[in-house]
């Protein structure tokens, strides 16, 4: 029967009866229709892997599914023993064959990531600096049908390159057995042998028609050309306000509310005794913390600003930063939820992220919400954000690239303070308690939650992944296995298949 | 520009420069490349978002100065009297932008005008800085003559400079117009500008450079050029199908179709066939009215959360009767500022703006679509669309069963208002003559539409 509706029940989503129950569903617009290939370009130390790996946690926190693939780590998977810089010089033939095999290797994985594991977006992160390179992997592209978006990073500052060596490369495995000097001069030397085939995107007159985006010296001059979506403008729009200015961002949740102490969730209730005290105690952090140019963001319910007004220093409010949305469960103790909405109590603990309370939100629209929010402290310095539990791990979760399945269980306890600062590839964190007694208000993941993922979760669901480990390389024992396919499934450019092997590989990302 | 200088402070070459600074927007650019477009868009998006903005349309001064446009000779390079008017009515422009945004409360003010030479932007920057002001150039580059040719068919013959000629005519002379200008061009440079902060437009969007972005506001503003297109399309804004809460005169709530609301699904079905729009887009919100009637469609439709109806708070599914008797003073408080007030534990239409602003970027990206909505929701929309102020919007008329469809045509958008000839409750309720907190019920009552 047309018009004939149902809400499903996690996510009260209104859909036709006559169809089943459907995957988890985002709540805007379709991103992108067919999968999209970004291929970073540029010389060594422009800070590629580091765009990549930014962006790849942007996307996957707005519910993107993106994974990188950086070529460097399956050559050192294939080369164990990294010997010097003459490795990347452009005669050494035997180099150059091992390291085209490697790109082609994570250029099969791509295929696999975007075609079989519900991958959407690809970043495959390498030097890309030649056109005959960048002709391969478009052909590439063409033959699945893939999308291809390009992002250069040209940058001949020097001071620049130094300190993204010093900061990123110094520590690299390749180095392992060197000092800092004998690297980066081995470095320095590595980039040469790049520079002299280095052809850049030429938008004006070879590139016209590719969709690219050249951020020059970091990020203080912008070339695009031929955005063909949604999700490429967003990319732009997000590497347009990202920086590398050192600065720090404290996270912390307002003081314990009178609400808290009641064991009731939501509502718009003040300060409780302990939590004035902790407004006091946090305005004595900051000013120990000496720092330049703070801005503080609070949400606009009345706990927040209390605790902002004891801090004597000028903040804006966020209707965006509100508490998660309770429904018809607000202003009740999990007690009375459990009573009262037994069902609706039972859901949550299956699904946190994609719940949605009776006429209120859910962690997925959080995210939605916060987006901006997000967005805007990419573009800032120095922010203390005051917020709350939900509000707060849904940001902690972005910065520290935390998947959809832990977000509702990051614990964000009252009375302690979050600053994260960007070192290499991620974000340090460190936890302050203010040492004024809160009650916990975090509940942890039922056991009924632990068995296991819900079956409404496909693998080809949107579901928001932590930027995934790269953990399939295939072994490449040696060059003459690689012969061209011959098989009219692959694309003739790619090696048949090899095994692969479920390799652990380090992470220089500092989690939390 | 003494005038100007003697403004100055004494012993302060510029004003310092805080965060909250005004913007001034340079376009640039030689003529019929969009600026005018470009500048009227821009500012209908800025003032909806709530930044204060204004144009200032330098060849609008010289009509004012010059009353009757001869021919394209007033704009030779060597034209001395020409070029004393033009620079005196770009001074007379200067001076309006700096009362909008010193005195005004304005925050950004787009300076239309063709700022070709090094010069004459140099002249503007200063005058920038001496104000306090951050400067943003957005400059349109199109070499592409059937674009030109386009532009002043579709903008420059029904100018008042050409209200006595004809099209041919008109275009002859344009074109003259535009070559006054080429030879002393010079474009935004990478070198030369590198410390400025602009965007440059090439090819009506095809590709941009961006540089030296300052801040938020240059940020959205880049975002915004990045996104909108020219490309002819349509937008149908309509509300969900009679819902059986609105035959009840009750506000807000999750209800599904009444038995005409249904009627109305149908022939918006039979409608939209008749349009015959190609690759037409069809949104909802995931209340469950707007779904019940996207699917007497038949075709695929997305649920956007954001396109919910405002947030009545304590007020949801309440009628006008209940809200005065429980309410009367948040009744009254709503009546006096229907855009600034929000429902306790609801929302406001401020806040719907907001909410909705991502909806108005993705429907400047798109082509054509059908945004099947809530009353408040389409006020909002189209208050952006058709340029609305905040005191406006929240009256705008959006009945029941009625499709607007919008098409963008020169420097704005026609609407059409087509009703689907099914009978439907009026929901609209205009603003009563006493907003007096402690009025008499009755008085409050008076504007609200009959219901069961």
């Amino acid at each position: 029967m047309p018009m004939e509706l149902t809400q499903s029940r996690m996510q009260k989503i209104w859909i036709p009866i006559d169809h089943r129950p459907s995957l988890p569903r985002p709540c805007g617009p379709q991103l992108t229709n067919s999968p999209t290939v970004i291929v970073m370009v540029g010389l060594p130390a422009r800070g590629k892997t580091y765009m990549s790996k930014k962006l790849t946690r942007y996307l996957n926190w707005i519910g993107v599914p993106t994974k990188v693939f950086n070529v460097g780590e399956y050559r050192r998977e294939v080369v164990k023993e990294f010997s010097s810089y003459s490795f990347f010089h452009p005669d050494n033939e035997e180099a150059m064959k091992v390291r085209k095999q490697c790109a082609l290797a994570a250029l099969r994985d791509v295929q696999l990531y975007l075609k079989e594991e519900g991958g959407q977006i690809a970043v495959f992160d390498a030097t890309n600096t030649t056109k005959e390179r960048r002709d391969m992997v478009l052909d590439f592209a063409k033959e699945n049908d893939f999308k291809v978006f390009f992002i250069e990073s040209v940058c001949d500052d020097p001071s620049v390159v130094a300190s993204n060596i010093m900061e990123v490369k110094l520590s690299s495995p390749d180095y392992r057995d060197c000092s800092s000097a004998e690297a980066m001069e081995d470095f320095m030397k590595r980039i040469d042998c790049y520079q002299v085939n280095y052809q850049p995107l030429d938008p004006d007159n070879h590139d016209r028609d590719l969709s690219l985006i050249k951020v020059l010296d970091v990020g203080r001059r912008f070339l695009v050309n031929r955005v063909q979506d949604y999700i490429q403008s967003r990319i732009v729009y997000y590497l347009m306000n990202i920086h590398v200015q050192p600065r720090t961002i404290y996270l912390c949740r307002h003081g314990e509310s009178e609400y808290n102490v009641l064991g009731r969730i939501g509502g718009d209730s003040g300060l409780s005794i302990r939590g004035k005290k902790f407004s006091v105690a946090l305005c004595k952090f900051l000013e120990e913390q000496n720092l330049k140019d703070l801005k503080i963001w609070t949400s606009q319910l009345k706990r927040t600003i209390q605790t902002a007004e004891a801090l004597k220093l000028p903040y804006e409010q966020w209707k965006a930063l509100n508490e998660i949305d309770a429904g018809v469960c607000e202003e009740m103790t999990y007690e009375e939820i459990k009573e009262t909405y037994p069902e609706e109590y039972a859901l949550r603990d299956q699904d946190k992220y994609y719940y949605r309370y009776p006429t209120g939100e859910s962690y997925q629209d959080l995210v939605q919400r916060l987006e901006p929010v997000i967005m805007e402290l990419e573009r800032q310095e120095n922010v203390l954000v005051i917020c709350h539990q939900a509000v707060m791990r849904c940001l902690l979760a972005y910065f520290l690239d935390k998947s959809a399945d832990e977000m509702p269980y990051l614990k964000c306890p009252l009375h302690t303070v979050l600053k994260l600062t960007p070192v290499a590839y991620g974000c340090r964190v460190e936890s302050i308690y203010l040492n004024v007694e809160a009650v916990n208000t975090h509940r942890e993941r039922s056991e009924e939650a632990k068995k296991g993922p819900n079956p409404l979760m496909r693998r080809n669901s949107v579901t928001p992944l932590a930027s995934p480990e790269p953990t399939k390389k295939p072994r490449i024992n040696s060059f003459e296995e690689h012969t061209a396919s011959t098989s009219t499934s692959l694309p003739s450019c790619l090696p048949r298949e090899v095994p692969t092997q479920n390799l652990n590989l380090n992470n220089s990302q500092n989690q939390f | 520009m003494s005038d100007l200088q003697s403004q100055r402070a004494p012993q302060e070459g510029l004003r310092v420069c805080v965060t909250n600074c005004p913007t001034l927007i340079v376009m640039v650019g030689l003529p019929a490349r969009g600026k005018t477009y470009i500048s009227k868009k821009l500012t209908r998006y800025l003032n909806w978002i709530g930044v204060p903005t204004r144009e200032f349309n330098v060849g609008q001064y010289r009509r004012d100065l010059v009353k009757t446009y001869r021919s394209f000779e007033f704009f030779l390079p060597d034209n001395e009297e020409g070029l004393k008017i033009r620079k005196q009515c770009a001074e007379a422009a200067l001076r309006d932008v700096r009362r909008f945004l010193s005195e005004e409360g304005g925050h950004v003010a787009v300076f239309d005008a063709t700022n070709t030479t090094r010069e004459r932007r140099e002249t503007i920057f200063k005058f920038g800085e001496e104000n306090g002001y951050k400067t943003f150039f957005v400059e349109s580059v199109c070499v592409d003559p059937d674009v030109i040719a386009a532009n002043i068919v579709q903008v420059k013959l029904g100018s008042p400079d050409y209200i006595d000629c004809g099209n041919d005519e008109a275009t002859e002379d344009f074109m003259n117009r535009i070559e006054c200008y080429k030879n002393s061009y010079e474009t935004l440079d990478e070198n030369l500008d590198k410390d400025l902060s602009y965007i440059k437009i090439m090819d009506v969007g095809r590709s941009y450079l961006v540089n030296r972005v300052m801040d938020h506001i240059q940020s959205r503003i880049v975002y915004y050029l990045m996104n909108i297109h020219v490309t002819p399309r349509s937008i149908y804004l309509c509300r969900h199908g009679e819902s059986e809460l609105n035959l009840k005169g009750r506000i807000g709530g999750d209800t599904g179709l009444s038995p005409r609301g249904k009627e109305f699904a149908k022939s918006l079905a039979q409608f939209i066939n008749d349009q015959n729009i190609k690759d037409l887009k069809v949104w909802t919100s995931q209340m469950k009215r707007t779904i019940q009637t996207a699917e007497a469609l038949g075709v695929p439709y997305e649920q956007w959360k954001v396109l919910n109806e405002i947030d009545a708070g304590v007020c949801e599914e309440m009628t006008y009767e209940e809200i005065q008797e429980h309410h009367p003073l948040e009744f009254a408080l709503r009546d006096q500022d229907k855009y600034r007030y929000r429902y306790p534990k609801g929302e406001s239409y401020e806040d719907l703006v907001q909410r909705l602003e991502p909806v108005i970027m993705e429907l400047e990206r798109q082509e054509n679509v059908l945004v099947i909505c809530h009353q408040a929701v389409m006020r909002c929309l189209l208050a952006y669309f058709l340029d609305k102020t905040a005191e406006q919007l929240p009256y705008l008329k959006c009945p029941l069963h009625t499709v607007l469809k919008l098409t963008p045509v020169a420097y704005g958008c026609k609407l059409e208002s087509i009703f689907l000839n099914v009978e439907a409750v009026n929901t609209h309720r205009d603003r009563p003559e006493n907003v007096d907190i402690s009025r008499p019920p009755e008085e409050a009552l008076v504007t609200v539409p009959a219901h069961q």
